[in-house]
Parts: C-alpha cells; sequence; structure tokens
C-alpha cells in the first residue's frame, strides 16, 4: 500500500478513515486506468488492423447488438454505482462525529485559523489534539468563506460564515499535520496554513494541565479575552455569555419551562421539532437554534427567538454550547418562581404578547 | 459577374422561401426565449423563497407593509393591457388594421401607466426611508431580521420587471409604427404576435410578483 | 409545395460556360470589403468572424496560463505577486470559459455548418445572429477593459462574501460576462428555432449529422441555464456596487445559496463545452473511418440525456461546503447516472472504427488524442464524483487535472480536430498534413506533460489557486511548466501553418475526405446561400456503403 501511495504521490495515512479512502482510491484510478487504456488500445488496433486500403473504399453497415448495448449500459452504471455506494458509505462515515468526540471550536479568518477548547484556552494556527480519539470541530468563519483541509487526515471542509458546520477527525498517531485553506479567501490564501499538533496520551494530560510542556508551537493565546489561556473554564466564560446576550431571560438552567426550553438536560436530548421532525440536540442543532433560530423550532414554544448571526464570536458560541453540555445533569430545582416576562413578537395574527413564564 | 449577381449577393439572405415557415420560425423562437426569461426570473424567485423560509416573519412584516391597492390597481392595469393586445392579434389578423393599432396603442399607454404607479409606490417607499440594501432610516426603527432582505427583493425584483414592461413597450411601439405604416398587415399578424406573447409574459411575471410581495 | 428551393434564383440561372471548372463566387469572393464582413448576414461569414474573436481570447487566456505556470517554477515569488497571480488565475479562468470555450464551437462551426448540415440556406434569424457576434464582442470588451481598471481577484467562480467586498473591477467585468451571455441565448435561440423550421423536408431527426444533434442538446442547455447565472451576476454586482446584501450572512443571506443558483448553471455549462466537442468527434470518426455510427441513436439520445441530466448534478460541486448527507448522496448518485451518457458515447466511436477503412489524418490523430484524454478526464470526475474521495480531492490540482483533461484534452481537442477537418470546407484550401500530425503530437504530448502532474499534485494536497505553495510540490510543477511551454509550441505551430494554407494553400477540392455528411455535397468553399441547387440528399449522411457520385469505384463493392 506505502508503494501505492508514493506512486501516486499521496501523502502518508495519518486519521482513521484515511486508510479506507485510500483503498478506495487505488480501486478507482485502477479502474480508470484499465478502461482508458482498454478503450484507446481498442481504437488503436482498430486503427492499424481496419486501415484503409484503397481510395474510396466502402464498408458496410454495422449496427450493434441489443446484447451489447445492454451489457455495456449495465457494465458503466454497475461500476460507477459502486463507486458511488462505497464512496457514500466512508462518506457518511466521515461526516457522522462520533459518540463522545472532544470538542473544538475553529474560527477561521483572513488568514488565520483560531481554536478554541473546551477548557477555555485557544490557540491560532496550532491545533492540539490527542492521538487516537476522535475531535470533532464546530467551525465558522468571521469573514469570507475558507475551508478546513489536512492532507495526511484525507478530511476537508469549509468554513462558511453565518454557519456552525461540524466535522472531525482522528489522527493515528502523534506528529504534526499540515492544515491548508482550500477555498480561495484572498490575497493571503496560499499563506492560511496552520498544524494539527497531535500528541501522546501522556504529553496531552501534560499540555492540558498547561504546564508548559509539549511543542513551543502548541502554547495557548493569551490574548484573546476572556477564557483564554484557562482563566476560567469554557462553561464559566459560557454563564457569563448566557448572562451578557440575555439568553437567560427565556431559557432557564435548572429544568423550568419559560419562553424558551430549558437548557438542562438538553444536549443529547431528543426533541420534536413544531413540524412534527425529530431530531437529537447535538453542537450543530445548537449552533444553528443560535444563528437560525426559527428554522427549527420546538414543539409548544413560540417562534420567538431572534437570530444572533454575527452577534456571537465562535468562543462565545462554543462557550455557550460547553455550558448547555455540562447542564446535561444539572440539578432540578421545581417550585423557583421566574419573573413574568413581556416578550412581544410578530407572529401571523400580528403582534402579540408572549406566554410569558410558567406560573408556580 | 453579372449585376444581377451583384444585387443579390448584397441582399441578405433570407432563409425562408414562404411566410407561414417564417411565422412558425418566429413564434418558436419568442416561445425558446420566453423559456430563457422564465429561467431569469426563476432564480429571484428561488432566492425568494430560500429568504422567505429563512424568515418568515419579516417577510409578513415587509408584506403588510407593502402598497396593497397600488398594487392591485397594477395588477388590473396590466391584465387589461393583455387583453387589449391579444385583441389587437385578432383584429389584425381579420385586416382591421386601425382598430389594431389603436389597440396596441392603447396596451402601450397602460405600460406607461403600470410604470406610473410603479415610480410612484417606489418614491413613497424612499420617503419612508426604505432603500435597497437595508439602507435608510426605516431600518433603523424595525430591524426584524430580514427585513431588508424583503426590501432588498422587492426592488429587485419589480425593477427587473419594470425593466421588462419597458422592453415590452419599446417593442409594441416599434410594433405600432409597423402598422401604422403598413409594414405589418393581416399576412404579417405574426409579427405583432411574437411582441404580444412577450407582453403576456411581462404580464404573467406580474401575477406571480403581486401575491408574493403585497397579499401573502 | 412539392420542393423546397434552396436557392431558387441561382437555380434558374443560365448554366455556367463550357468549362467545368468555371467557379461562380463563393461566400467569401462574393464581396471582399471590410464592410460586407462587418455587416453579414451570411451565418457562414458570421461563423468566420466569431472564430476570429475566439482564436484572440483562447491566444489571450493562453498567455495567461502560460505566465501562471511560469509563476510556479519556484515555491515563492517567481515573478509577479500575489495580487497579480489571483486576478491572472481570474482572468484566465474568465476568459477561457466565458469567452473562448462556452462559444467556442458552437458559434463558430455551429454557425459555419449547422445550416449546410440540414440543408438549409441560412439561421432562421440571421440579423440576431449578427448582433449575437457584436454582443458577443462588447460584453468581450468590457471583460477586458476590467483588465486595465484592477481587473478581479475572486476566481471565475465569484463566491460570496469575498466577491461582495473585494476592492476590484468586479461589477465591469461581471456585466461583461452577462451580456456574453445574452450572446449565447441568441444564438441558442437561433440553431433550436433552425434546427425545427429549417430542415430540408428530406432530413428527418434521425438523418441528421450528429454534429447537428450535439449543438441543438448544447442550444437547450443555453438557453436554459444561462439566465440563471446571468441573473445570480448581477446579484453579485449589485453586492458589490451598491452592497445589497444578497448571500450574506451578517444579514441573514446564505452564501451556501450562490453555490447552489451558480452551479445550476456552471455544470451544465460543462456540457455546454464539451457537447460540441463530441459532435465534432462523432463527425471526424464516420469521416475518417468511412463508416456509419456504431449506434446513431445513442449517440442522439445520449446528448439529449447529458443536456437534461446535467441540470440535476450541480450539487457535486459541494460536497464539503455543507450540504446535508442526503444531499450529497443524491448528487452523487445523478453524477454517475451523467457520466453514463459520456460513457456510451466514448463506447460508439471506438466500436465505429471497427471493419471501417480507416486513413490516420490529423482530425483523427486530434480525436484519437480526444479519446484517450477523454476517457481519463471524463473517469476521473466520476472519480471525483465518488463522495468520500472528492473531501481529500476538491479545490486541489487534482480537480484542475481533472476539468483541464476535460476542457482542454477534450474540448480544445476536438476544436483542432474541427479546424483541421473543416477547414478545406471553410477556405477552399489544404494544409500540410505533415505538419498537421506534428503538431498534433505536440499537443498531445504538452497537454499530457502539463496536466498529468496536477493530478499527482492533487493527490498529494497542493491546493488549487495557491500563490505560494509548499516547497515538496516543486519539482511536479516544474514538469507542469515545462509541459505548458511544448503545448504553447504546438499551437503556435499550428497557427503558423494554417495561415499559410489560408494564402497558399493547394485547392482542397469540393469534398477532400470523401466525406458524407451534408455539408460536403456543395463546393468548398460553398457558395453565399450553400447550395447552388438543391443538394442530392440520396445517399444520407453517413452511408459509406455506396459510392459518392465522381468517387472511385472500387473493383469489387463490399457486399
Amino acid at each position: 500500500m506505502d508503494w501505492l501511495r508514493a506512486l501516486l504521490y499521496v501523502p502518508e495515512a495519518a486519521s482513521s478513515v484515511a486508510d479506507r479512502v485510500d483503498a478506495l482510491h487505488v480501486f478507482v484510478i485502477t479502474v480508470t486506468m484499465v478502461m482508458a487504456t482498454y478503450v484507446f488500445g481498442a481504437a488503436a488496433w482498430f486503427a492499424i488492423r481496419f486501415h484503409r486500403r484503397r481510395e474510396g473504399q466502402l464498408t458496410e453497415e454495422l449496427r450493434p447488438s441489443r446484447f451489447h448495448e445492454i451489457a455495456i449500459i449495465s457494465g458503466l452504471t454497475g461500476t460507477f454505482v459502486l463507486w458511488w455506494v462505497l464512496g457514500y458509505e466512508q462518506y457518511v462515515t466521515m461526516t457522522s462525529p462520533p459518540e463522545g468526540a472532544q470538542t473544538v471550536y475553529l474560527e477561521a479568518k483572513q488568514w488565520m485559523w483560531k481554536f478554541t477548547y473546551d477548557d477555555g484556552r485557544s490557540t491560532n494556527d496550532v491545533l492540539v489534539v490527542p492521538a487516537g480519539k476522535p475531535v470533532k470541530l464546530v467551525m465558522s468563519s468571521r469573514d469570507v468563506i475558507h475551508s478546513f483541509f489536512v492532507p495526511q487526515f484525507r478530511m476537508k471542509q469549509d468554513v462558511v460564515p453565518g454557519r456552525f458546520v461540524t466535522t472531525w477527525f482522528e489522527a493515528k498517531a502523534p506528529g504534526e499535520y499540515a492544515i491548508l485553506c482550500a477555498e480561495y479567501c484572498g490575497v493571503s490564501h496560499s499563506r492560511m496554513r496552520g498544524e494539527v499538533v497531535a500528541l501522546s496520551p501522556e504529553a496531552y494530560a501534560s499540555w492540558r494541565r498547561g504546564d508548559g510542556s509539549g511543542p513551543a508551537t502548541t502554547r495557548a493565546d493569551c490574548g484573546g479575552g476572556p477564557g483564554s489561556c484557562g482563566d476560567a473554564d469554557l462553561v464559566t466564560f459560557g454563564r457569563e455569555v448566557a448572562a451578557k446576550r440575555a439568553c437567560v431571560a427565556c431559557h432557564s438552567f435548572d429544568g423550568q419551562r419559560h419562553v424558551g426550553p430549558t437548557w438542562r438536560g438538553l444536549f443529547g436530548a431528543p426533541r420534536t421539532l413544531a413540524g412534527g421532525k425529530r431530531v437529537v440536540a447535538d453542537e450543530a442543532y445548537l449552533t444553528r437554534s443560535m444563528m437560525e433560530p426559527l428554522a427549527d423550532v420546538v414543539d409548544g414554544y413560540p417562534p420567538l427567538m431572534p437570530s444572533y448571526q454575527g452577534q456571537l464570536s465562535a468562543a462565545e458560541t462554543g462557550a455557550l454550547v460547553e455550558l448547555i453540555k455540562s447542564l446535561r445533569d444539572a440539578p432540578e430545582s421545581p417550585g423557583v418562581a421566574l419573573p413574568r416576562l413581556e416578550v412581544r413578537a410578530v407572529t401571523d395574527a400580528g403582534v402579540v404578547p408572549s406566554r410569558g413564564g410558567p406560573s408556580p | 459577374m453579372s449585376t444581377v449577381d451583384d444585387a443579390r449577393a448584397l441582399a441578405p439572405a433570407e432563409p425562408f422561401s414562404d411566410g407561414p415557415g417564417q411565422a412558425h420560425a418566429a413564434r418558436l423562437g419568442m416561445w425558446v426565449f420566453l423559456a430563457s426569461e422564465v429561467l431569469l426570473f426563476a432564480a429571484l424567485f428561488t432566492l425568494f423563497a430560500a429568504s422567505r423560509t429563512q424568515h418568515p416573519a419579516a417577510f409578513h412584516e415587509g408584506v403588510a407593509h407593502a402598497k396593497k391597492v397600488l398594487g392591485s390597481i397594477n395588477t388590473a392595469v396590466l391584465l387589461v393591457s393583455s387583453t387589449l393586445v391579444a385583441l389587437a392579434v385578432q383584429v389584425l389578423r381579420r385586416g382591421r388594421t386601425r382598430v389594431a393599432g389603436l389597440l396596441v396603442a392603447g396596451t402601450v399607454v397602460l405600460g406607461g401607466v403600470f410604470l406610473a404607479i410603479k415610480i410612484t409606490e417606489y418614491v413613497e417607499h424612499f420617503g419612508e426611508g426604505i432603500q435597497p440594501g437595508g439602507r435608510g432610516a426605516f431600518f433603523q426603527e424595525h430591524a426584524t431580521r430580514g427585513l431588508a432582505e424583503f426590501w432588498t427583493l422587492y426592488f429587485g425584483m419589480t425593477g427587473l420587471h419594470a425593466v421588462h414592461v419597458v422592453v415590452g413597450m419599446t417593442l409594441l411601439s416599434i410594433a405600432l409604427l409597423g402598422i401604422l405604416t403598413g409594414r405589418i398587415t393581416a399576412p404579417s399578424a405574426h409579427r405583432l404576435e411574437v411582441f404580444a406573447i412577450y407582453w403576456h409574459l411581462v404580464d404573467l411575471v406580474w401575477l406571480f410578483l403581486w401575491p408574493l410581495f403585497y397579499l401573502a | 409545395m412539392t420542393t423546397l428551393p434552396i436557392a431558387p434564383d441561382v437555380a434558374r440561372e443560365p448554366a455556367p460556360s463550357s468549362s467545368p471548372i468555371v467557379r461562380a463566387p463563393s461566400y467569401l469572393g462574393v464581396d471582399t470589403t471590410l464592410r460586407s464582413w462587418l455587416v453579414t448576414t451570411d451565418h457562414k461569414r458570421i461563423g468566420v468572424l466569431f472564430f476570429v474573436a475566439l482564436a484572440c481570447m483562447l491566444a489571450l487566456g493562453g498567455f495567461f496560463a502560460l505566465a501562471l505556470r511560469l509563476e510556479h517554477l519556484t515555491p515563492e515569488r517567481t515573478l509577479m505577486s500575489a495580487h497579480t497571480y489571483n486576478r491572472m488565475f481570474t482572468l484566465h479562468g474568465v476568459i477561457m470559459v466565458w469567452l473562448f470555450m462556452i462559444p467556442s464551437i458552437p458559434s463558430s462551426f455551429g454557425n459555419f455548418l449547422l445550416p449546410m448540415m440540414i440543408g438549409a440556406r441560412d439561421v432562421a434569424f440571421p440579423r440576431l445572429n449578427l448582433a449575437s457576434f457584436y454582443v458577443y464582442v462588447a460584453g468581450a470588451t468590457l471583460v477586458l477593459l476590467s483588465m486595465f481598471a484592477s481587473a478581479i481577484d475572486t476566481g471565475w467562480t465569484f463566491y460570496p462574501p469575498y466577491s461582495s467586498s473585494t476592492p476590484t473591477a468586479l461589477p465591469l467585468a461581471l456585466l461583461g460576462v452577462f451580456i456574453v451571455g445574452f450572446s449565447t441565448i441568441m444564438t441558442g435561440v437561433n440553431f433550436i428555432v433552425t434546427t425545427h423550421t429549417l430542415r430540408d423536408r428530406r432530413i428527418g431527426w434521425m438523418q441528421m449529422p450528429l454534429f447537428v444533434w450535439s449543438v441543438y442538446a448544447t442550444s437547450i442547455i443555453q438557453v436554459l441555464a444561462t439566465p440563471v447565472l446571468g441573473m445570480v451576476l448581477l446579484l453579485v454586482v449589485a453586492n458589490n456596487a451598491f452592497s445589497w446584501g444578497f448571500f450574506d450572512p451578517a444579514r441573514g443571506g446564505d452564501p451556501v445559496l450562490y453555490q447552489h443558483l451558480f452551479w445550476f448553471y456552471s455544470h451544465p455549462a460543462v456540457y455546454i463545452m464539451i457537447l460540441p466537442g463530441m459532435g465534432v468527434v462523432s463527425e471526424v470518426v464516420s469521416t475518417f473511418a468511412r463508416k456509419n455510427p456504431y449506434s446513431y441513436k445513442a449517440i442522439a439520445y445520449s446528448s439529449l440525456g447529458i443536456a437534461f441530466v446535467g441540470f440535476l448534478t450541480w450539487g457535486h460541486h459541494m460536497f464539503v461546503a455543507g450540504m446535508s448527507r442526503f444531499d450529497a448522496g443524491a448528487f452523487g448518485l445523478l453524477s454517475m447516472l451523467v457520466a453514463v451518457f459520456s460513457a456510451i458515447k466514448v463506447f460508439n466511436w471506438t466500436w465505429t472504427l471497427k471493419r471501417g477503412a480507416i486513413r490516420m489524418r490529423t482530425p483523427l490523430l486530434y480525436v484519437f488524442a480526444f479519446l484517450f484524454l477523454f476517457v481519463f478526464g471524463g473517469m476521473t470526475g466520476v472519480a471525483v464524483a465518488t463522495t468520500s474521495l472528492d473531501v481529500h480531492w476538491h479545490d486541489t490540482y487534482f480537480v484542475v487535472a481533472h476539468f483541464h483533461f476535460i476542457m482542454v484534452g477534450g474540448t480544445l481537442t476536438a476544436f483542432l480536430a474541427a479546424i483541421h477537418l473543416w477547414f478545406p470546407k471553410v477556405t477552399g484550401k489544404l494544409y500540410s498534413e505533415r505538419l498537421g500530425m506534428l503538431s498534433a503530437a505536440l499537443v498531445f504530448a504538452g497537454f499530457f506533460v502539463t496536466f498529468f502532474p496536477q493530478f499527482l499534485l492533487g493527490n498529494g494536497g497542493m491546493p488549487r489557486r495557491y500563490f505560494d505553495y509548499p516547497p515538496r510540490f516543486q519539482a511536479l510543477h516544474v514538469v507542469s511548466t515545462v509541459g505548458s511551454w511544448v503545448l504553447g509550441a504546438g499551437l503556435v505551430v499550428t497557427l503558423g501553418y494554417l495561415l499559410h494554407a489560408l494564402f497558399w494553400g493547394a485547392d482542397a477540392g469540393a469534398n477532400p475526405w470523401g466525406s458524407r455528411s451534408f455539408e460536403w455535397r456543395t463546393p468548398s468553399p460553398p457558395p453565399k446561400h450553400n447550395f447552388r441547387e438543391p443538394p442530392d440528399l440520396e445517399l444520407g449522411a453517413y452511408d459509406y456503403t455506396r459510392p459518392l457520385e465522381g468517387e472511385p469505384r472500387e473493383p469489387e463493392a463490399a457486399s
């Protein structure tokens, strides 16, 4: 396999999915080569075998047999559909983060990558991850479209402003792997590079403790505002954000029904939407609900929430998600009356007062 | 080379040898072109649909603010004009050139009325501080997300439609000139007909814009 | 009426004098003033005008390509700044895609040949045809003018939000492209109507030369897809010039929606570019193998199949743009389907050669190059439509190599084949076969050396539109750059001997290849109204079982 990689100029396979992708790659390219050679060889053979012998030579009219036509069409369709099945199966794996993956928030901008970890630290252009463990990236862009590309992992995902996109990878072994921007983003597009640093479990644990070990490049950026450098973890930062952005006006932390659904036990729970659709509240759902709240309204709640698109940074969004995650098993405290809120919103029937909070 | 040869060589190559063939080609050409036009608007309708799905509340708010009366009058104006031009084709086929000319002139005038009302609407909106691209004082007070997009789409789509009205009026004026100078008569009624077909498209597009921007 | 007089006036003319080689003036000879060319409504002259304009665009786009390749000789700056590089690859793309590839074969050869191939005197709307040329010139001029006003640096796809904020002359260039789109639509409408209404009554749908089928299918795509692009470009202009904010996430828009609308046009546009080339290949193969197409219907219907299914595959450009898994699967599967249609054509061309009477001439040599390059390019296209593989290849040099195999290896090669096949028809002259073969070999070798390494670069993870690149990629880049010189040399040689042949070439005679296709049943170059008298259509366009009138008879006729 390695000599095949060298022949095809494919870099080492450093992620958990890379070997399977490479196997399909080799299969597909081999079929391509065989087909091209076959067609060209057949044409060349016919050109020699049936070269013109006289001026004005006549030929007889040939028609394809039905069998030949059906054989060719079904052969081709079969081959292509086989590729599709294999490729799509891998694609589903590549786009489905496994349960329990560690989450890192990524904000891209011209022309750098900023990573925020769940302990509140952030790094620029260097992503520190544990080897052998799945890592989920929740990504957004601050300006134009970028694309997060790690050739050795065979993974790539566009980072689109106004959207949070998730992707994941698992580095097989400790090492350093180049990050490239693959979507043209302006004059320094080709300089927008970074590095994934995969550490062994021990090295990673010590990096998490922040005792200064590990490669120099992995040191956290300490100018990133609240939450950077591990002054406070992301959950604490999330509480600040929730207060500052007035999320708490409508969402409770303790299971009380309010204008909006409570955040307690929300993460990972199945939700029934207004249209009857059922979804699981994962990172993608939560970030989407912040940016496009009216797209997926939970059944029984009024469609009131304003969009926070363009107002929350990736770090703030990440902090909120981490906060919600931390409230998965938060204690329930019934009986506390919440202040009745006057939230007004426009609905189909015009301007109506909201239902407000429930009375105890 | 003989002079006869010369004269013929300079004449435009007329591909058709008979009138009906030419008329058929002209009609077919216009229909194919209309398919193209429909897709031009389809791109904008897609954009409208996508935005509306994303911001239903803002789009309701926008529609509520639209000039319903003016928009509905305009619908009537266009429908009547379309009827007139359809009648003109029928009348011209029967050889009543003068009546046909009058009907076409009426269509063009109604097109002008439509534009005048449209401009009134634009001016009023500008006065309220509504400008495309979310600029203007109106959007300071009404910050509903997606409202700016509604009004940008409103100006973009009705503006593009207005351009089509102008083009249609120009074409019909040319046809009117042809009728007055006797170049378009009963046998060549298809020349008026293709322009009339175009005018119907202009009308039809409005019949979709009207509910989207004024009624929904 | 029983017969459709093709050129009634000419038919009534007294027979030319006793000498059989008296030549009534061809379309080239009727009037030679510059004015007569500029205001002509003759589809043949308009075809020639388009050809000249297109050749200039090809030269300009090619010049940019050579400069870009030169820049990549070293991993850092070689001869231009990053900003210049960005503008140059954008212009290369814009010029090659919109000013050369899309109009290339339909507007030049389609214009020249389509009416003749269906026994018509002209296209249905000759004046519209001339207008389409000037609209093209106007649009192209705007694009070229933008070069002097800071050009554009967005890449030919103009993705927002970047295109909304770029300070370059984007509105000017995009308006140019928008106007060129009008020209495309005009030509498309004209061809569709011409095919429907001006076909000689003796030529049924299933008797038309296959080139007509491919141009007809292309026209359908042009008419239906171009307006969507035009609209989208206008929106981008409105964003950039007036900050209208469509697709702007800060105002609630979605940049990915732009990509959907853009590729709704631009994927079918790929078929606008390749379908006419496929038509040329069908003609060349039959002509030089003296053989009926293996399955006429399969080739004709697959053109229509490509035209329709091509509208449903645009999503495969966006597998990593954040589309849902279901969408990715559906678009992936539909993309596989469209590949089947192309593959059907490839098998048909190859099997047409079987039991033919093949003579290797420059056009056929180009078609052999086409077969190899197109199969490779097409199959790698299916490879990149394979969802999981696309994740790695998307926006890398693999994709660049793939579409250059289709666009250059396919369309440009077919364009060159068309030039060599129809050069005697258009000019009445013969070019040097030896130089033709030589330059075909140069073009093929140069092309292969230029673009094959780019597949490997893409495998290695080299993203496209990179000014600087990691030094480990340098060796392959150097090979690619050297290849581009060979390719350029091949094209210059071609231009040289064709110009030479234009002035000093030997007389070609009416039908130097012995082709059965209908455009050869009139003198070369053809008279102004194509046919002096209704052509003899007794023999089908691909009937090589019987000799053509005046052809040397075989001693033993094939049974």
